[in-house]
């Protein structure tokens, strides 16, 4: 059985990489989950295309807490279009259960399982609905 | 008398194992399980008495319509209802308050009246009265709670005044397990002429409900939290109340006549059933009733309370949890937090160890902001549990507790 609170999960929820606030973000986005009342605010700020850096906070429970601290580390750093290709991967990798070919995932395949719980899959997903909207606020101003 | 082992029996999903554990069933507020001698009353229906009711004049049409009109009264003797006039099959309680709401809020609550609830209603008790009172002009208020969470009789002796027309409220709350002194506020409630509305969803499964003593205009509940299934409630309104109503939906079976450019309406409790009612769901809770009036509501109530202190006594020693609602008469539930755990993770982890249990804010918003949380999780009984279930609910959060590094 598919074992949801793994060594990676839970070392991303009690040590949470990037939780905090920025000083002078470029976006701010907030996500909430209606049904559980998951609560998470990402500070995005860009240096013209480049993310350069992600803070966040947040209540929620571990695997959505775990999910935005992994997206992250994976996302700091990189162009608006490689995020936005890897929240297509990310989608793609919740729906099916294993990620897309030849896509290293990394610490993200703890969350491999979670395709088979439809009721937490809104918690893992949370943070990356959260981080596209961020973009597409950043690219709208 | 049946015992608990005998009453388990009758529970084919019992049997079930969850993750390799035998099934620790506590979600029973959430919907119940189901005996046996419901599952065979709903197959035998429909294997030789099933047909639409009320329509066909072949002997199956009239078998289901004396079976349909047999269930209701055996609603009726259940909840000691004066009449089956004033027994409407509806889909659940929430259709049953959506169907007081509309028909009798739109058109009786006046601008500038007042609906009186409290903040311990689940959102079906709350958001169509949000609806009424902007449709209509109302003020909506809201009876205070004590700091243990029952209602705090004085202060809301004080919003109970002329102006209000509807109080709307539980009888057992769905996330502290308060138990309303009803028969009181529906005194208190008459004296300034208002309409009263109780939502009985968690207290018709598990207590004695005698509606001609509790006197209250509208009383409301589901089929599926008291060993029946899903796709029936109960709407008990007053006969006089209800006539002056008009339908809440239109169709077949709710009518005497029709023209081309007007209708009139059909005789209580007809005028309220539109459409195909659902047949086989309340002839089986009919079988649900009997069963419970075989093991008694007596013994049902002491039990789900011998369970719930023993749950509530047995969270309050342990570190690091917290339990919410009064500490002395409550409903069979216990709602807590566990330190350092998300309700989702709790329930996540406990459900490893076999133990079902419900997390989240329960329907219930405003209750979770009163009470400063997010979310919750909350255990429940019912007939078939044993106080070795919370033995296990213990040991399945200490579990929790060491998956987390918390201890």
């Amino acid at each position: 059985m598919f074992d949801l609170y793994s060594e990676i999960l839970l070392d991303h929820y009690r040590l949470p990489r990037n939780k905090g606030r920025l000083e002078h973000p470029t976006v701010s986005v907030e996500g909430v989950n209606p049904l559980c009342g998951d609560d998470l605010t990402f500070d995005l700020e860009f240096e013209g295309d480049v993310l350069r850096k992600v803070r966040f906070i947040g209540k929620g429970c571990a695997i959505s807490m775990a999910s935005a601290s992994m997206l992250t580390e994976m996302l700091e750093g990189k162009t608006t279009a490689e995020i936005e290709h890897w929240i297509q991967n990310f989608k793609e990798f919740i729906r099916e259960g294993e990620a897309p070919d030849g896509v290293d995932m990394g610490d993200l395949t703890a969350l491999s399982g979670i395709s088979k719980l439809p009721v937490r899959v809104k918690c893992a997903t949370l943070p990356w609905t959260t981080i596209e909207e961020g973009l597409q606020r950043y690219r709208g101003t | 008398m049946k015992t608990v082992e005998e009453i388990r029996k009758d529970f084919p999903i019992l049997q079930v194992k969850v993750n390799g554990r035998p099934l620790v069933y506590l979600d029973s507020a959430a919907s119940s399980q189901k005996p046996q001698q419901v599952l065979n009353a709903y197959c035998r229906f429909c294997e030789s008495r099933y047909s639409n009711v009320h329509r066909g004049v072949h002997t199956l049409g009239e078998n289901a319509t004396s079976d349909y009109e047999a269930a209701r009264q055996t609603v009726a003797t259940f909840v000691n209802a004066p009449s089956t006039k004033g027994i409407i099959f509806t889909r659940g309680t929430t259709e049953s308050i959506n169907l007081v709401a509309q028909a009798y809020g739109r058109k009786f609550i006046k601008h500038g009246q007042a609906i009186l609830l409290t903040p311990l209603e689940h959102h079906a008790n709350l958001v169509p009265w949000q609806l009424v009172a902007k449709a209509v002009g109302a003020e909506l208020r809201f009876w205070p709670l004590a700091s243990d969470g029952s209602l705090d009789m004085e202060a809301g002796r004080k919003l109970l005044d002329s102006h209000v027309a509807m109080v709307a409220f539980t009888h057992v709350s769905n996330v502290l397990g308060t138990i309303t002194p009803v028969r009181e506020i529906v005194e208190m409630s008459h004296r300034v002429g208002a309409k009263v509305l109780v939502d009985g969803a968690q207290a018709a499964p598990h207590m004695a409900v005698d509606l001609t003593d509790l006197g209250a205009d509208f009383y409301a509940f589901s089929g599926h939290k008291m060993l029946g299934p899903t796709g029936i409630g109960v709407l008990w309104g007053k006969p006089e109340v209800l006539d002056d109503m008009d339908p809440y939906m239109t169709g077949g079976e709710m009518i005497r006549e029709v023209w081309l450019d007007h209708a009139t309406w059909n005789d209580l409790p007809y005028k309220f059933e539109a459409g195909t009612p659902p047949i086989t769901e309340a002839v089986s809770l009919a079988a649900a009733i009997r069963y419970l009036d075989d093991v008694s509501m007596q013994w049902i109530e002491s039990h789900d309370r011998m369970l719930s202190s023993l749950a509530y006594e047995k969270l309050m020693q342990e570190p690091g949890v917290t339990v919410y609602g009064p500490s002395g008469e409550r409903g069979g539930l216990v709602t807590f937090n566990v330190e350092g755990i998300h309700p989702h993770d709790v329930a996540a982890l406990l459900d490893r160890e076999g133990v079902a249990i419900r997390a989240g804010h329960h329907c219930a918003q405003p209750l979770m902001r009163w009470l400063g949380v997010q979310a919750t999780a909350r255990a429940s009984f019912y007939l078939y549990n044993t106080a070795e279930e919370i033995d296990e609910l213990v040991s399945a959060i200490r579990m929790a507790k060491k998956v987390l590094q918390l201890v």
